[in-house]
């Protein structure tokens, strides 16, 4: 496969009720991805954008934001889902030899608009939607599911909490950096059972841009510190009513990082990724999702995040960033997690830099209860 | 670097104002299983998956997941692209890059819409910015409509002239089993149908339709392998430029010159009257049919009026425009410029029935929709 | 049950149950849409002082009506104010005579309306807005135009109430 790098990255400030326009927070974060690369406006040759239409509440949600997204005379597009399949779509388009420079952008704000309204309508209009099922609610059944099936006590899913939002302190873009023991989080208001406040993320407003780039304007446009090179992908999706599926196999996340672990190459996941970005919308889902992707045997995460392997100083440091508990712009979450990945392996991330990372992981979901996934490895 | 591709196999629905029998899974499913059949595949044969809709007319969130059953993509690789009127196109164009990057070799991509399930106008009218456009913004037709009063007013063009291509389309539809409105209609039908928004009138206009289409792109290989004349993907060229609706420039389509400029010069082609055998145009009325031919090149600016006239775009003429029926006869709008480039492959690969034109080797494709926004897509019979 | 069988006029499935549809019945969706430094102003101009102010690219010049941040063409950043119109050139026109939905509301809108696109002077785009004519007859492409202010002015488009031609 060709070699296809990211070569800069923007991300603006995520917080709640942010007074930008949609528009305002895509050059925001356009221009810094830019200046990053080192590029000008015209070395990018199209641009992938992404957004959904029922968050910003308006049908053709691409519209809003086309001139600021350095659209006007280039080729461009729009993914609706989350960012890794934006930057996806961005790459296929480079691999398929029409262009050389891609700037994928995304853009969110959840503090808008109503999440419980938006995310029943991910559900089938004629059954599940009359139950008043929404984003937290199905959550909470999936989690109840994977708890009862492998054991996994709340407290385990509070360290995921603990630790992310205490990652978070490092990280000046995020919206919830804390400094919270477990018996916080075993003390916030219960939301849905099993899941508490603290186990939720927050509704987030931001964008992120990525430029990625072919390997000859890569090269020839950036300086080799800039450059993280995209080694792997793969995207898969489960099946669509919660009852098609057991919530707690996570066998399409498998599908998934199976494929992107074949194309980087990499055989021992533990012991050949540095640091992984996982998409944690909920406490459980990182336990999940690190088991989906090989971290360590299904059921066995609770215990590992007991040991601290998964801590900022730990083995395998799971999003220092503050993940997606610490700041939830939907959407941009996954374009967001790349950018974290592409400053750690730069070397760029300031107090939340790792010990000189070279492969990084980067996990998105799409989907209500983590029904479609999309894995990335990044490696310097 | 990167793959050619060519499309091997196509379905679609029968597209009606209300599919009462379907629900939007179903649809979906029609169009999937008789592209595979079309193809003579199985959906095991399927690498990848590619949907696009417009999510306000059915109200469903993450419909890429929604539609997993009709689309057969349980345990594969799918995600979902959209961008307005264009979405038909931006989903082939999608299906083109999957296979064209090498990541994939059979892809199948996707349009549809249930348009009967909401009110399209009302939809359609929350594109525009909320605060400081909505509200006099005059609904899809208005800056088609708009745009005409001015075409008019610099080239004497006439209402006659669009209604010579709404008829055109309309009885073409006739040859097609898929379309929705299939009804035989006269210059004169058209001149007295109902006025709905001056200058367009209820016959210019097209429909809202219950409908779906699949389109199966596979990378050179895997596609000389499994068909015997593919459709081969020239050239994709997309300009979304326009954020506002007052930017927009009147006296040409803007979007279109440029993109049809652009993609002239990546296939080759310096006279597109001639060397297109035929095309599969997304015009949402009769009057784009007159003034938008100036932007594809195919005369000045000002100078469609006179080849229309002439019957130029006729089944007959140098150069069949929608021998399909286009978008005046059905639109579900999800599907619609995907459509286009179904027919468009049909048309290459001599599978178009009763409305197939003799002998073609290149097709144009359009797509349309946003704030004046143009999909191209070229098709050849021979490899680019 | 052919692949192909055209099946658009069953009203019934084949072993006689009627075919049905789902009402929703009414739906709402509140979102609270920020309007950002460039429309808070813009609006803000118009209820306090009557007057359309527009940005001028500092690149290529061209004065946008809306106002907004970014210059698509030339991608920077717009901070010069400009004042246009209040009168302007009617560069096209339609007369809106179906009636659909309104989403503001859910009701339907009122017909016939008139949205026109005007050129104010100095402005290089137009705005789209109304006008109160509602007959083809009396409306050409090249009128010239101006605002008819309303009396109570909240911060909308609407302060606007319409622009009428200039006889």
């Amino acid at each position: 496969m060709e070699k296809v790098a990211i070569i800069g990255v923007g991300q603006t400030k995520y917080e709640r009720n942010k007074p930008e326009t949609f528009a305002e927070l895509v050059f925001e974060a356009t221009s810094k991805a830019l200046e990053d690369a080192g590029i000008s406006k015209d070395d990018v040759d199209n641009v992938v954008s992404v957004s959904s239409d029922f968050w910003d509440g308006r049908t053709i949600s691409s519209m809003a934001i086309s001139d600021a997204s350095n659209a006007y005379g280039k080729d461009i597009t729009t993914v609706e889902g989350d960012g890794t399949f934006g930057a996806l779509y961005g790459m296929m388009r480079i691999l398929s030899g029409s262009f050389g420079v891609t700037l994928v952008c995304a853009h969110h704000k959840g503090t808008e608009s109503n999440i419980k309204g938006i995310t029943n309508c991910a559900f089938d209009p004629l059954v599940e939607r009359k139950l008043g099922i929404d984003a937290i609610s199905s959550a909470a059944l999936q989690a109840r599911r994977y708890m009862n099936r492998y054991g996994v006590s709340e407290e385990q899913l509070a360290l995921v909490s603990v630790k992310n939002h205490g990652n978070a302190m490092r990280n000046p873009l995020a919206l919830l950096p804390m400094d919270i023991t477990v018996a916080d989080v075993m003390g916030s208001r219960k939301v849905a059972d099993p899941l508490k406040l603290l186990d939720c993320s927050p509704v987030t407003d931001g964008a992120c841009t990525l430029v990625l780039a072919a390997e000859r304007p890569a090269k020839k446009l950036c300086t080799n510190k800039k450059r993280v090179w995209l080694r792997g992908v793969g995207h898969c999706s489960d099946a669509y009513r919660l009852g098609d599926r057991d919530l707690s196999d996570t066998r399409a996340l498998k599908d998934a990082a199976r494929r992107a672990y074949a194309m980087a190459g990499i055989n021992d996941p533990r012991a050949d990724v540095d640091l992984a970005e996982v998409y944690d919308a909920f406490s459980y889902m990182e336990l999940m999702w690190l088991e989906g992707l090989g971290f360590c045997g299904d059921g066995e995460a609770g215990e590992q995040m007991e040991r601290g392997i998964f801590n900022f100083d730990g083995e395998l440091p799971v999003n220092p960033s503050g993940g997606r508990l610490s700041a939830h712009p939907v959407q941009v979450a996954g374009l967001q997690a790349m950018a974290e990945c592409v400053l750690q392996l730069r070397g760029e991330a300031g107090d939340r830099q790792l010990n000189t990372p070279e492969t990084a992981l980067v996990h998105g979901i799409n989907g209500m209860c983590g029904q479609s996934h999309c894995v990335w490895i990044l490696g310097k | 670097m990167g793959n050619r591709v060519g499309i091997i196999g196509v379905g679609q629905t029968h597209h009606a104002a209300k599919r009462l029998d379907a629900s939007g899974v179903e649809l979906i499913s029609e169009a999937v299983t008789r592209a595979l059949d079309d193809a003579q595949l199985t959906i095991s044969d399927i690498d990848a998956i590619v949907i696009g809709n417009m999510d306000h007319f059915e109200n469903i969130n993450y419909v890429d997941m929604w539609a997993i059953d009709g689309l057969g993509a349980c345990m594969k690789p799918v995600f979902k692209v959209t961008t307005g009127g264009t979405t038909g196109s931006t989903v082939g164009a999608c299906g083109y890059y999957h296979a064209a990057s090498g990541l994939f070799d059979v892809v199948l991509a996707v349009g549809w819409e249930k348009n009967s399930e909401s009110d399209t106008q009302a939809a359609i009218a929350t594109c525009a910015n909320p605060t400081l456009e909505r509200d006099p913004f005059a609904g899809a037709i208005g800056p088609l409509a708009t745009e005409y009063s001015m075409y008019m007013k610099a080239f004497g063009a006439t209402e006659e002239d669009s209604a010579i291509v709404a008829a055109r389309d309309r009885n073409n539809a006739l040859n097609n089993p898929y379309a929705h409105s299939r009804q035989a209609v006269t210059v004169e039908d058209v001149l007295n149908s109902p006025m709905l928004s001056y200058p367009i009138k209820f016959l210019d206009m097209c429909p809202r339709s219950d409908g779906s289409c699949a389109v199966i792109f596979a990378s050179e290989e895997k596609a000389k392998k499994l068909c015997p004349k593919p459709a081969w993907v020239h050239t994709s060229v997309v300009r979304h430029d326009y954020t506002h609706f007052g930017d927009l420039e009147w006296k040409f389509m803007p979007t279109l010159e440029r993109a049809s400029a652009a993609a002239y010069k990546l296939a080759g082609i310096s006279d597109p009257l001639n060397e297109f055998d035929v095309a599969e145009l997304y015009l949402p009325c009769s009057t784009c049919g007159v003034k938008w031919m100036d932007s594809l090149w195919f005369c000045e600016h000002g100078g469609a009026p006179g080849l229309i006239r002439k019957g130029t775009f006729n089944m007959d003429g140098q150069l069949p425009i929608n021998p399909s029926g286009g978008v005046i006869s059905t639109n579900p709008i999800g599907a619609t410029a995907l459509i286009r480039i179904g027919e468009a492959a049909w048309q290459i690969m001599g599978k178009a029935g009763g409305r197939q034109i003799e002998g073609v080797k290149k097709a144009l494709c359009t797509g349309f929709g946003g704030c004046s926004w143009t999909d191209l897509m070229i098709l050849g019979a021979d490899l680019p | 049950m052919g692949l192909y069988e055209d099946k658009r006029k069953r009203t019934h499935t084949p072993e006689g149950y009627e075919l049905l549809a789902h009402e929703s019945g009414h739906l709402e969706y509140d979102f609270n849409w920020h309007l950002g430094y460039y429309w808070s102003r813009f609006l803000a101009e118009l209820r306090d002082n009557k007057r359309f102010m527009a940005t001028k690219c500092p690149q290529c010049g061209t004065v946008y009506m809306l106002p907004r941040q970014v210059c698509g063409k030339c991608y920077v950043e717009m901070n010069d104010w400009v004042e246009v119109g209040p009168e302007g050139e009617l560069e096209g026109f339609t007369i809106v005579r179906f009636p659909y939905v309104d989403p503001n509301n859910g009701g339907m809108k009122e017909v016939p309306f008139t949205s026109i696109w005007i050129a104010l002077d100095g402005a290089d785009t137009r705005l789209m807005h109304y006008c109160n004519e509602h007959d083809e007859k009396d409306l050409d492409v090249g009128m010239r135009m101006r605002a008819v202010w309303s009396e109570e002015r909240t911060g909308s488009i609407h302060d606007v109430q319409y622009f009428e031609v200039i006889k």
